[in-house]
């Protein structure tokens, strides 16, 4: 089975997930984003490789921050930026997915940013494409269900990159609901991809997939051992909804045994950074004290999230 | 009509026959075997030479969308499908729009059914009163409306002192269940089996203990009541094993599996096909080896088609939003074909899995070709090998994860009643 995002001569025309992607793919991207992220230091923060192309955000799950970040990179790119909120509202309008895809290609979009509660919505999207010889429309991911969140993985894969400079020397921690963190699974299958020798999940058992070793990794469900000599912790949001219930019994009780503190962080290498892919919900998975701390690369994460999106549909839609 | 078949390889299960030889039709019924009836003059002769003659196939699971649910598929197109497929006798479930729980909609469907003069229909009875699980449905009225057993279709029976009590009620009278294992709670929002593939993909899962613990609970009230169960569409190993010991101590309970069981995996679902979103879920190649060793070793009894026309619109939509199920009339032949080619397993008794081994459920001398039985008959070519594509499917529903796949088995004539209804 050739895989969807790829064109016939392996070149990346949709972006789904990073499973299953060259290594020199993924490299590509983040040598791409490089230059990209002086760009926002500049007085003029615009380059012209998007100029006349329409990026349309198709969000059928609300979020701010990943829309946000996208509307600024296509703009930056000097691309047509069209925001699509359509929420759960469109399903009772009667209009299928794929129509309202159909509908928008007829407006002339060149790029969709998808995002949808339903793993596996931006490949129906992609296949539909690819079937009706519409290639020139390209898919980015921006989040379905637990399945992917690409372009997150890859600001994550940047951000370790640009404070380790290597991947083949690193051991990394996953902190949190794996369970249901599409943002885990895409950064998972980089690190893997790119040669990271130990990627370790840490979490309850309730928050753990099924065989997830499979994926590549090591499972801890204490996290004083999972965190011993990393260099690279991830902390994962823990959605409200699950903090009381059959996964867990108490924010309070989740915070003692898997919260991020500054304790339990010196278990790490002395030089660990700190990851978190936003919103934090601070005192639940993570700590004002480490958030804030001088191990915290949090902040720079949502920096080079910009560069790497740019670099992303910049490369995708010369393909 | 006097319809000679000639020269065609009789594999009959029940009877034992297997040997090329000329099988005679007269009124509806075989009239002889091997050497013609006195004064025979056929009005038709069908050349079977290098063909196999065999009974007709009986599916125990095929949805026929009548009534509620025509724009899935009606019942003239699906009819078609099960003669084109060599099946002449199938059983349907009640899981229709309303639910076959009421005689008027059995005698409804039956009436329909025969008016279209195409395979024999079965309606199977809804255990409980719109499928709710709380009322038991009058048994008796919709036996003798023409139901052949009780089941739930594929709607978790929470109630078990309802589940005990309708066995109870089943056994006095001598009705049969048939009943799908699953658990009300466990894996309810899952639509994959709980494993590497749904860990990967971000699809919400299934486990094994899902189907075991409903039918450790089935097997346990059977044990009690003695009641016949059929258990229909095992998925895992464990079942398997809980089978074969359940038999073994002497329970009267028979089981099928779907025939895209037998050849598929949690792997298939590739990225994220529809087609291959089927209930229960593909599980592992380690559950798919003990489904077909089950099936080898006669810990399961039957193969059926688990057919289910689904609407292309209802599958061109994200995995989890897609309505489960797949088409499989026109391949029930084809997939155990592939399955006993694949295991060296017999001819004769691989067609047992589809004729007489379910015709046992739903009707006495069905699903064989002995003299003076109704001519119900599947005429087809075991080495033709044809593509699975849309164009090639009479069932409206398209939706099948073999599409693109060769397979082996070719229907040429399928009689009903000493009357070819299908031929290509």
């Amino acid at each position: 089975m050739r895989n969807p995002q790829l064109n016939a001569n392996g070149e990346l025309t949709h972006l789904l997930t990073l499973e299953g992607l060259p290594p020199d793919i993924i490299r590509g991207i983040l040598d791409t984003a490089t230059p990209f992220v002086s760009i926002g230091e500049r007085e003029v923060k615009k380059v012209p490789l998007l100029r006349g192309k329409a990026v349309f955000n198709l969000f059928f799950e609300n979020s701010t921050r990943t829309r946000t970040t996208f509307e600024i990179a296509a703009k930056r790119l000097s691309a047509d930026v069209i925001n699509l909120n359509i929420g759960a509202s469109s399903t009772s309008k009667g209009e299928t997915l794929l129509d309202t895809v159909d509908n928008l290609v007829a407006m002339d979009a060149d790029i969709f940013v998808v995002r949808h509660s339903q793993s596996g919505a931006p490949h129906l999207i992609a296949a539909h494409l690819n079937a009706a010889e519409r290639r020139h429309v390209h898919v980015v991911n921006a989040g379905d269900g637990r399945h992917a969140h690409p372009t997150q993985g890859l600001l994550d894969l940047y951000t370790i990159r640009h404070y380790k400079k290597e991947f083949h020397n690193l051991t990394v921690a996953i902190v949190g609901d794996v369970l249901h963190s599409r943002v885990a699974r895409s950064l998972i299958h980089g690190l893997t991809t790119l040669g990271t020798p130990e990627v370790r999940v840490i979490g309850p058992r309730t928050l753990m997939p099924a065989r997830v070793e499979a994926m590549g990794v090591r499972t801890f469900n204490d996290m004083r051992a999972g965190l011993a000599g990393v260099d690279v912790v991830v902390m994962l949001r823990l959605q409200n909804e699950r903090m009381k219930g059959a996964l867990l019994p108490s924010a309070g009780e989740y915070f003692k045994h898997y919260g991020l503190t500054q304790e339990k962080l010196a278990l790490a290498k002395p030089d660990v950074i700190v990851m978190h892919p936003g919103p934090m919900n601070r005192g639940v998975e993570i700590d004002s004290a480490v958030a804030d701390g001088a191990r915290s690369v949090i902040l720079p994460q949502v920096t080079f999230g910009i560069a790497v999106r740019m670099a992303v549909m910049s490369i995708i839609a010369g393909n | 009509m006097k319809i000679e078949i000639a020269h065609g390889r009789i594999v009959d299960p029940r009877n034992g026959v297997d040997r090329v030889a000329s099988l005679y039709v007269a009124a509806g019924r075989v009239a002889a075997i091997g050497a013609a009836p006195d004064g025979w003059h056929p009005n038709r002769v069908l050349d079977a030479h290098g063909l196999v003659v065999a009974p007709g196939l009986v599916d125990l699971s095929a949805r026929l969308r009548e009534p509620g649910l025509e724009y899935r598929a009606t019942l003239e197109s699906e009819m078609e499908a099960a003669v084109a497929g060599g099946v002449t006798r199938l059983a349907c479930p009640p899981d229709t729009d309303p639910p076959l729980d009421e005689p008027g909609l059995v005698a409804m469907l039956r009436h329909r059914a025969r008016s279209l003069n195409r395979a024999h229909v079965h309606p199977v009875g809804a255990l409980t009163v719109q499928l709710q699980g709380v009322a038991l449905t009058e048994m008796g009225e919709l036996a003798e409306a023409g139901c052949v057993a009780f089941s739930h279709a594929d709607v978790p029976l929470a109630d078990t002192d309802l589940l005990r009590r309708a066995m109870q009620y089943a056994a006095t009278f001598g009705h049969a269940l048939w009943l799908r294992a699953v658990d009300p709670y466990l894996g309810r929002a899952g639509i994959a089996h709980d494993g590497e593939v749904a860990t990967r993909l971000g699809l919400a899962g299934i486990p094994a203990a899902a189907e075991t613990i409903a039918l450790a609970t089935i097997l346990a009230l059977a044990r009690e009541t003695g009641v016949r169960v059929h258990l229909t569409r095992l998925s895992c190993a464990e079942s398997i094993a809980m089978i074969r010991a359940a038999k073994r101590d002497g329970l009267p309970v028979t089981a099928d599996v779907a025939a895209h069981h037998l050849h598929l995996c949690d792997v298939d679902i590739g990225w994220f096909d529809a087609n291959a979103n089927l209930v229960p879920p593909l599980r592992t190649t380690r559950d798919r080896a003990a489904l077909r060793a089950g099936l080898a070793d006669g810990t399961i009894d039957v193969v059926c088609s688990d057919h289910a026309p689904v609407d292309d619109d209802a599958k061109q939509v994200p995995f989890g939003e897609a309505e489960p199920g797949a088409t499989g009339l026109e391949l029930l032949l084809p997939l155990t074909l592939k399955w006993a080619a694949d295991d060296g397993v017999p001819l004769p008794a691989a067609l047992a899995k589809i004729t007489c081994a379910p015709a046992r459920l739903v009707a006495a001398g069905a699903g064989e070709l002995g003299v003076g039985r109704a001519a119900d008959v599947c005429i087809f070519d075991p080495l033709a090998h044809w593509k699975v594509e849309r164009g090639a499917l009479k069932s409206q529903g398209k939706n099948t994860p073999f599409l693109g796949l060769e397979v082996p088995g070719r229907v040429r004539w399928t009689l009903i009643g000493g009357q070819v209804v299908y031929e290509s």
